[in-house]
């Protein structure tokens, strides 16, 4: 009998053994992605890979946790655990996963699964096919977990349809396709260094403690059953990141150049995730502010220390992201507020209760400048004149953000920040330095930028009224506006037994004689 | 430094060229120091529009509901195109007030710094 062989020799013939030097063809045209960013690798045998894990195993793996997942699922569904919820005004931090986050899971598997293809070392393609199916099992067990709650609640009944079309959702949507439409090696320090290393904790600890403050037991396990997975892509990113620096001098002044412009492009796209923190969860584990503290300032400066011995430094403005931080959510939430007309989630003005946690969490900004906007609002809103924006708002060129950021570096925290270049005869907008940098380093690129507003003014978006265009996103009239008198309200009231003004359905009833 | 692509030139489609905006010209226009209206807002607007037109008609349906618009002195209004000061006269077109497509043109109304001067 053949003698059983140790881990590490079983682990090598798994996977090493995959390599072959192809003859009918070139390797420069089999792998035809390689060498065009300029990246220089010379030898792929010195990756070393970070989780010795065959495919195998990991099927074992995958299968156990889906397994407990499921049954998880399956319990909340038959408890009708969602009326155990803190609030039904959480629910809206789900919606904004599904319709944000969800497709995200979904691009990045197909992005590993190209780099899976493109990249001629053996680890690194089995790295990246891991992943790639991690990926895709996300996306996955999040579609399945959520699904619960679009039995119960509005707005999440396409959200693959909504996140290629939707204005805000193109904030998400762009940040990947910029990544995926770049080469592989910019693309996995885009999505697995400088999003998945430095920023995810900021986007994971909002969704899955706020889930756990507020009784979503079946989001938190779901959180968990992707946790392990999240930390091999961390370790793979950092590895990637230490593996190009040894590989050649000359790929730093590249993979730096890369940090600097994917850090403010995540961090931009965690703009949306700061005003759901700070304002969707009716209970919340801390503030955008005190999370960017832990998990960027403390946690980015301890890994950038490590790595400076490679040649590298901190993000590119980092320092004004640190400072935005008193600021980002309210100013992010305020917009949301102007266009809740045109959303497929509820939004509203902070209580009583919330503006004093806010004051607490923000002490140097939130009494001065922000919360005399809610009592301004509140007070319009009580006079039946509740302030909504009649216009579409300008868009920054490269993040796709509306442009709501202001001068904070510059000390002048009430006026707008607006940054422009020309390109081709023609001028383009930018909301930062940050943006600016990214638009002037590759402006062909960004001059491809579909952008939501000016596609609507082209008329390429269901017509030129807004029930038009919300119809071309698959919205329904009672999806978005102002949490109070929305469907969702009545229906969460009824399911606990309160009456409203408004007349429940059928269904609703019916619906709450299944919950009792 | 132009985009590295693994065949050939990089090809550059302008995708807002003003041939896409059917006779109009975009032109976004803030209101500096009145934050609560969240970001400068864009408008498709004919170039041979009087600029008169954007303070009576196209400013007034956006902004309008803000408490200090009705406040607002239009003849000490500072203007600002693309970056710098600017003496629009309302009786010439946008475009021959030199307001191009994707103009931007900022305002400030002295004495009015938002709600109870609080930038909002």
């Amino acid at each position: 009998m053949a003698k059983k062989l140790n881990m590490r020799k079983r682990y090598e013939l798994l996977t090493r053994g995959l390599g072959w030097e192809p003859t009918y063809q070139s390797k420069e045209k089999v792998f035809s992605n390689e060498s065009y960013e300029g990246i220089k690798i010379t030898d792929w045998s010195k990756w070393e890979d970070p989780f010795r894990l065959t495919i195998d195993a990991y099927w074992k793996y995958q299968a156990e946790k889906d397994k407990k997942l499921y049954a998880v699922m399956d319990s909340f569904a038959q408890n009708n655990a969602h009326l155990n919820l803190a609030d039904a005004t959480y629910v809206n931090a789900l919606k904004l996963f599904i319709q944000g986050v969800t497709p995200l899971e979904y691009q990045a598997h197909r992005g590993f699964a190209r780099l899976a293809r493109q990249f001629s070392g053996e680890g690194a393609q089995i790295a990246c096919q891991m992943q790639s199916l991690d990926e895709l099992r996300h996306t996955q067990t999040q579609i399945h977990t959520i699904s619960h709650y679009n039995k119960h609640f509005n707005g999440m009944h396409d959200p693959f349809h909504m996140h290629d079309r939707v204005w805000y959702l193109s904030v998400p949507k762009s940040y990947f396709d910029d990544a995926k439409s770049a080469g592989p090696f910019e693309f996995i320090t885009s999505v697995s260094f400088a999003f998945e290393y430095l920023l995810t904790n900021l986007l994971f600890v909002p969704f899955m403690s706020g889930a756990a403050f507020n009784g979503d037991m079946a989001t938190v396990t779901f959180g968990f059953s992707a946790q392990s997975d999240e930390s091999r892509h961390m370790t793979l990113g950092l590895e990637l990141i230490k593996f190009l620096l040894e590989q050649h001098e000359d790929n730093i002044p590249i993979v730096q150049g890369w940090i600097d412009k994917h850090f403010w492009r995540a961090y931009r796209v965690l703009a949306l995730v700061s005003a759901m923190q700070d304002y969707m969860l009716p209970e919340s584990p801390m503030s955008w502010k005190e999370a960017w503290e832990i998990y960027f300032v403390e946690n980015a400066g301890a890994l950038f220390n490590d790595l400076a011995r490679y040649g590298l430094r901190m993000p590119k403005y980092h320092e004004q992201a640190t400072a935005e931080a008193e600021h980002l959510s309210h100013q992010v939430w305020g917009t949301l507020y102007n266009y809740a007309h045109a959303a497929s989630m509820h939004f509203w003005l902070p209580d009583e209760k919330k503006m004093d946690w806010l004051s607490e969490k923000y002490p140097n900004t939130f009494d001065k400048y922000y919360r005399p906007r809610y009592e301004m609002w509140a007070q319009m809103a009580k006079e039946g004149k509740r302030f909504q924006n009649g216009g579409l708002p300008q868009l920054c060129q490269v993040c796709q953000v509306p442009m709501l950021f202001t001068e904070v570096s510059k000390d002048d925290p009430m006026q707008i920040s607006y940054r422009s270049s020309e390109f081709n005869g023609e001028k383009f907008h930018t909301c930062s330095d940050g943006c600016k940098d990214i638009f002037d380093h590759e402006p062909e690129k960004y001059v491809h930028a579909w952008l939501p507003v000016h596609q609507i003014f082209q008329g390429n978006c269901g017509g030129a009224a807004i029930p038009d265009i919300l119809n071309w996103y698959h919205f329904k009239p009672e999806d978005g506006g102002d949490y109070a008198g929305s469907a969702d309200e009545t229906r969460w009231k009824a399911m606990h037994g309160e009456t409203t003004g408004a007349a429940s359905s059928d269904t609703e009833s019916a619906e709450e004689k299944a919950a009792a | 430094m132009t985009v590295k692509a693994i065949h050939g030139e990089y090809p550059v489609v302008m995708m807002d060229s003003v041939d896409r905006f059917h006779g109009n010209q975009l032109v976004y226009i803030g209101w500096d120091y009145h934050t609560s209206i969240s970001t400068a807002n864009a408008y498709p607007l004919p170039p041979d529009m009087p600029f008169a037109a954007l303070t009576g008609a196209v400013l007034p349906s956006v902004l309008g509901p803000h408490p200090e618009f009705p406040l607002i002195e239009w003849d000490k209004v500072e203007w600002m195109l693309d970056g710098k000061l600017f003496h629009p006269n309302m009786g010439l077109s946008l475009k021959d007030n030199g307001i191009g497509h994707k103009s931007l043109i900022r305002f400030r109304t002295p004495g009015l710094k938002g709600y109870n001067n609080t930038g909002n």
